[in-house]
């Protein structure tokens, strides 16, 4: 079963501004599913339309089967969003804005009260309960949207930047935990900047720019269509004189080699010349990510073809 | 679940929140009316009252009572609603129901019972005071009560709607600073309509408030300037007529929904 199916989707905002031009994508059940582009391409604005926070021009949406125009309250159900920015009050306590929530959903309060137990405590924040939500770091804000988003139990989470401005190891510590509650059966789509954050967790990726899909694949075979990638060796000093025929290559400083390697041609004939020249290398490590190269080489792509015409 | 009994789950989880909200803020919200009305009783009624003597048949101070009642209902019940629903609109925590299935319904329900919970609270506590001051009967109490909760109702409604227009803090001060005070110190709150030249009686007949001081207190006196059937018309009508605005404009997404 589809989890969300989109077709048509146009947004044109007052003044005139198309922020989606007729985008079709569509997300299968239990999927990990990323949503990449860069700022104004339409991400929020996508998300915003789905969780019916704005208004769509025209198109279809339907979340399980539920279609946006005729069965709003039962698509509302299916979803948990995790907004780019807090939206809860800052005055209320912890468990008061889940519970809350939840309420919204017409879950009974005693169960709500249960349930908030079991995800505040997964997310770390059960200690924190009764503090009102503005005296919680900016982590802590976050999984209290997620711990929120979670409580009327949706079948769909949708995470727009959720690791935003969040640091390393919490970023890792939600990436175990959504992980965790998509190998349960969640749906999950999320946006995001780090492209690593994609390449780790979702198998399927969307990429948007200038409201429109420029690519919807999986992961895996996105990663196939790059031919190319950019390594950077460490050197042992004292051989910044060593050439490595056939590849491009040069010296950024007198211990670091930075060397193009075709993907069908391997690694071997840069580590055996380099052998032979005495050359020790220390360490190695791709220069980008390499879902990044591939995103900015597909909106540039997207941008030239735009021009052209 | 069924869809109502959901509904009324989400109904009484808008309701618990925003009695929450002006109980946690017990001091600015509940304190203050009883403080005015007390300086009220003090000035216009013991001090200046007694050189006034009997209005409309009865003491000045049995008179002025329920349109003081009716006073701290208006401005709180407006006043809720309206800073609630702003904060919420500006907090953006207005997210939290609008992504959810509560209908609009549910949502104007749940902060006119939030609204209308801090009116009751408040025209109590006023009510006490005035036993300080006066001897107070009641002829209708089904009147009392109608026109009370009609009258909550109606100015919740206001201060949602202004809470929707509203873009900063200073748009939802305007109109209780700009309407809702000279029209309530002109709606009879203070003295008997028929002391005016025929006039200014037939166009104070154009202020609303009018109606619902004066049926509030046939509720307490049994006897008013206007009709009471007159004043529960005009109360329903202005009722019908502000819940469809609300409606509209909560479902059109007007002011919240991009």
């Amino acid at each position: 079963m589809k989890a969300l199916e989109i077709k048509g989707l146009r947004k044109v905002y007052r003044g005139g501004f198309e922020a989606l031009k007729g985008i079709d994508l569509s997300v299968e059940e239990g999927d990990f599913y990323a949503l990449l582009g860069p700022n104004g391409a339409g991400k929020s604005t996508t998300i915003g339309i789905i969780s019916s926070l704005v208004n769509k021009t025209a198109g279809t949406v339907s979340v399980f089967g539920y279609d946006l125009d005729t069965q709003l309250a039962d698509l509302k159900r299916q979803i948990g969003l995790v907004p780019q920015e807090f939206n809860f009050n800052q005055f209320e306590t912890v468990q008061q804005i889940v519970v809350n929530q939840a309420g919204y959903y017409g879950v009974p309060r005693q169960l709500a009260k249960e349930r908030s137990e079991k995800y505040l405590k997964q997310l770390g924040l059960w200690d924190k309960r009764n503090e009102p939500a503005r005296s919680l770091s900016g982590g802590m804000k976050r999984r209290l949207m997620i711990a929120r988003a979670l409580l009327h139990e949706p079948k769909l989470l949708i995470l727009d930047e959720p690791t935003a401005g969040v640091d390393i190891e919490l970023r890792r510590s939600m990436w175990d935990y959504l992980t965790k509650i998509n190998e349960q059966g969640i749906t999950i789509i999320l946006t995001t900047h780090y492209l690593e954050e994609a390449e780790m967790l979702c198998r399927n990726i969307g990429i948007i720019d200038a409201g429109q899909i420029v690519e919807d694949t999986s992961i895996k075979r996105l990663l196939a269509t790059l031919s190319r990638e950019t390594f950077i060796l460490d050197i042992e000093p004292g051989h910044n004189g060593a050439t490595i025929d056939g590849f491009n290559h040069r010296w950024t400083d007198d211990h670091t080699i930075e060397v193009e390697v075709d993907k069908d041609a391997g690694l071997n004939r840069v580590f055996e010349q380099l052998s032979e020249q005495q050359v020790k290398v220390l360490s190695m490590r791709n220069k980008a990510n390499r879902l990044e190269e591939l995103f900015v080489s597909m909106v540039e792509q997207g941008r030239q073809k735009e021009a052209a015409q | 679940m069924s869809h109502s009994a959901s509904n009324f789950i989400a109904l009484k989880t808008i309701w618990i929140k925003e009695c929450t909200r002006f109980l946690r803020i017990w001091v600015q919200t509940l304190v203050p009316p009883a403080i005015t009305m007390t300086l009220y009783f003090v000035i216009f009624g013991s001090i200046v009252g007694e050189r006034i003597g009997e209005m409309s048949g009865v003491g000045y101070m049995e008179f002025i009572v329920p349109g003081l009642i009716m006073m701290s209902v208006i401005t709180n019940s407006y006043s809720n609603v309206a800073s609630s629903f702003f904060s919420a609109k500006f907090q953006r925590n207005i997210e939290e129901m609008l992504v959810s299935p509560v209908p609009t319904s549910v949502i104007i329900a749940g902060y006119i019972g939030g609204g209308m919970a801090r009116a009751m609270i408040v025209a109590v506590i006023v009510t006490c005071v005035s036993f300080l001051f006066a001897d107070i009967q009641i002829a209708h109490v089904g009147y009392v009560v109608l026109t009370v909760v009609l009258t909550s109702t109606l100015f919740c409604l206001g201060g949602l709607i202004n809470a929707v227009y509203g873009k900063t803090f200073d748009d939802i001060s305007i109109v209780p600073t700009f309407v809702l005070t000279p029209l309530t110190y002109l709606g009879g709150v203070f003295y008997s309509v028929s002391l005016l030249p025929e006039f200014w009686q037939k166009v104070s007949m154009a202020n609303p408030v009018l109606y619902m001081v004066n049926g509030f207190r046939y509720g307490f006196l049994g006897q008013s300037d206007v009709g009471i059937g007159v004043a529960i018309a005009v109360l329903v009508g202005f009722n019908v007529l502000f819940f469809g605005v609300a409606y509209y404009i909560l479902e059109k997404g007007i002011g919240i929904r991009s």
